[in-house]
């Protein structure tokens, strides 16, 4: 336990703060943004991608199958990127203000 | 000088999103927070195609990466583009679910690639398979139902089903870690077995008033996902941005639980239906029948109307003859504004953006807490498709399962005039007293329909 906990000091560090901070960050948002706001929480979730070319980009060349996987997980994630960037300017665009 | 360049993008990738999010919480900057974190992933992608080494070597199978790349990015470009307004909340959903099918199937290449490790490493590999194939069934699932393509379905044996297999879930997860050699390779596939199951089963008997909540849950599961990545790689930019949205995310489901006064784990185990009694029985009061001239008389000649929007304006696309009733009424001197309840519709703002794309002026529109002093001197309220959120039971009858619940007071109001296509129950089913009242007058129709009957009535008086 103490080992564990000295070995990923940095990394609960990380944890604890972006928890905090994800916190903060949200709770003094208007209602009226919550769906822009989650839409764009979605599209930043979207990072899991990095994962995913890394296990592709990693994968030997024999291993079909994790080349088909590899690949179906980028292009996965790639989708949630692109499609929720995309997405959430589309609903913001409309909160423009109108002269 | 690799790594460098690898860790200063996930630095930059980490504060972009972390500045974004920040953004898009104030209206006049959201635009711009989502491009910046937009530009962040990029960078952050971009550093890892060039500069990921392991164990000194770098990213190969760069071909098939980009062509990955290429065609995610042309489908979800053209999805996000194509989407209707209305649909907005079951795209997000499904967005929501490649993300988690990502993060599910990185756990099965890894686990494939290295079935061997500590503890530690097998509970990250599982986590990250467990909630990331639960995010992806569930949120297609949730598509399904937003889209009208999947019934509602449930019961009270669905419950007990669900707890089971929650239960069986985590044993089955902590034999895997304890004892590897028990189960082997196959606990990998019960696992993503069994979790795809539960994604399935959990969302389904969910009512469509619910539906944001599990959204909201759903994509906070997938930055939990995301994170287990982070965690299995030492990626710190897959760590932030998991953890940031995990979070973030599941402090916008208790602000939305809290919207409508149930604890989540009342969403989740679903209490709505069964003890639904309230004040049902009372079934022979009469309602009060409105003509479309005389309702249109009465907007007319009224000094302040104030129009109440549901999710029926959503199903009926009827957002842009809103605002043209709107206008039509303020050409003859009439003071409207829109009262919004924060969780009207199917997503918590679900009502701003829609009635944001029919133009409507931001400054008309109200949230609940600047409506409700408004509606007293207030001559005439529309609901156009609302329901639950126009509640009088959510007041009054300590009985109704929606007691407690912030609702707007249009009874407060002068007149109101419900439009709606029939007399049944909103999704809460639950019966409303509004109806009842002796200042509410039934417009029946649908809404869309209905309002445009009432814009050319107008312009003949």
């Amino acid at each position: 336990m103490t080992d564990f906990f000295l070995q990923n000091q940095d990394i609960i560090y990380i944890v604890i703060l972006s928890i905090l901070l994800g916190i903060e960050v949200i709770s003094h948002v208007p209602a009226i943004l919550h769906t822009p706001l989650m839409s764009g929480a979605n599209a930043i979730h979207g990072v899991v991608i990095i994962g995913a070319i890394i296990v592709m980009g990693h994968a030997h060349s024999g291993d079909y199958l994790a080349l088909i996987l590899g690949f179906l997980a980028v292009l996965l994630g790639t989708l949630n990127v692109v499609g929720g960037f995309v997405v959430t300017n589309r609903m913001l665009e409309m909160f423009k203000k109108k002269k | 000088m690799s790594k460098f360049l690898l860790e200063f993008s996930y630095l930059i990738g980490s504060i972009t999103f972390i500045l974004g999010l920040k953004m898009l919480g104030s209206p006049d900057r959201a635009r711009k927070g989502n491009l910046v974190a937009a530009a962040g992933m990029i960078l952050a992608i971009a550093g890892t195609v060039l500069f990921h080494e392991k164990d000194g070597q770098p990213i190969g199978n760069i071909p098939w990466i980009l062509a990955a790349m290429g065609i995610g990015t042309i489908i979800g470009w053209l999805m996000a583009m194509k989407v209707k307004m209305t649909a907005m909340p079951q795209m997000v959903s499904f967005f929501n679910g490649m993300g988690g099918a990502c993060a599910a199937i990185i756990s099965l290449v890894e686990y494939h690639s290295h079935p061997e490790g500590s503890a530690g490493y097998l509970l990250i590999v599982f986590l990250g398979l467990v909630i990331g194939s639960v995010s992806f069934t569930g949120s297609i699932v949730a598509f399904g139902k937003l889209d009208e393509k999947i019934k509602d379905f449930g019961g009270r044996y669905l419950t007990f089903l669900n707890l089971g297999l929650l239960a069986l879930i985590f044993i089955i997860l902590g034999i895997a870690v304890v004892n590897p050699d028990m189960l082997g390779g196959s606990a990998l596939w019960i696992l993503l077995a069994l979790s795809s199951l539960y994604g399935i089963l959990f969302v389904l008997p969910i009512g469509g008033a619910d539906m944001p909540v599990v959204i909201s849950l759903l994509n906070s599961f997938t930055g939990m996902a995301a994170a287990f990545g982070g965690f299995l790689y030492h990626n710190q930019v897959m760590l932030t941005g998991g953890i940031l949205v995990g979070s973030a995310g599941t402090i916008l489901t208790v602000l939305m639980c809290k919207a409508m006064n149930r604890s989540l784990l009342n969403v989740i185990i679903g209490s709505f239906g069964g003890g639904a009694s309230g004040k049902s029985a009372s079934g022979d009061q009469t309602v009060r029948e409105i003509s479309l001239s005389d309702a249109a008389i009465l907007c007319a000649y009224a000094g302040k109307v104030c129009i109440v929007p549901g999710y029926g304006l959503a199903v009926a696309q009827a957002q842009h003859v809103c605002h043209e009733l709107e206008k039509k009424l303020e050409d003859k001197g009439v003071e409207v504004y829109y009262a919004i309840h924060p969780v009207a519709g199917r997503m918590p703002g679900h009502m701003n953006v829609l009635l944001a794309e029919a133009d409507v002026p931001y400054p008309k529109l109200l949230e609940m807490e600047e409506a409700n002093p408004n509606l007293p001197n207030t001559d005439v309220v529309i609901v156009v498709g609302a329901n639950d959120v126009v509640n009088p039971a959510a007041e009054t009858d300590p009985g109704s399962p929606i007691y407690g619940m912030p609702v707007l007071k249009v009874w407060d109001a002068k007149n109101t005039i419900v439009l709606k296509r029939s007399m049944r129950a909103g999704y809460a089913g639950i019966e409303n007293e509004l109806f009842f009242l002796p200042k509410t007058k039934m417009l029946f129709g649908d809404a869309k329909d209905t309002l445009q009957k009432l814009v050319s009535e107008l312009k003949d008086l």
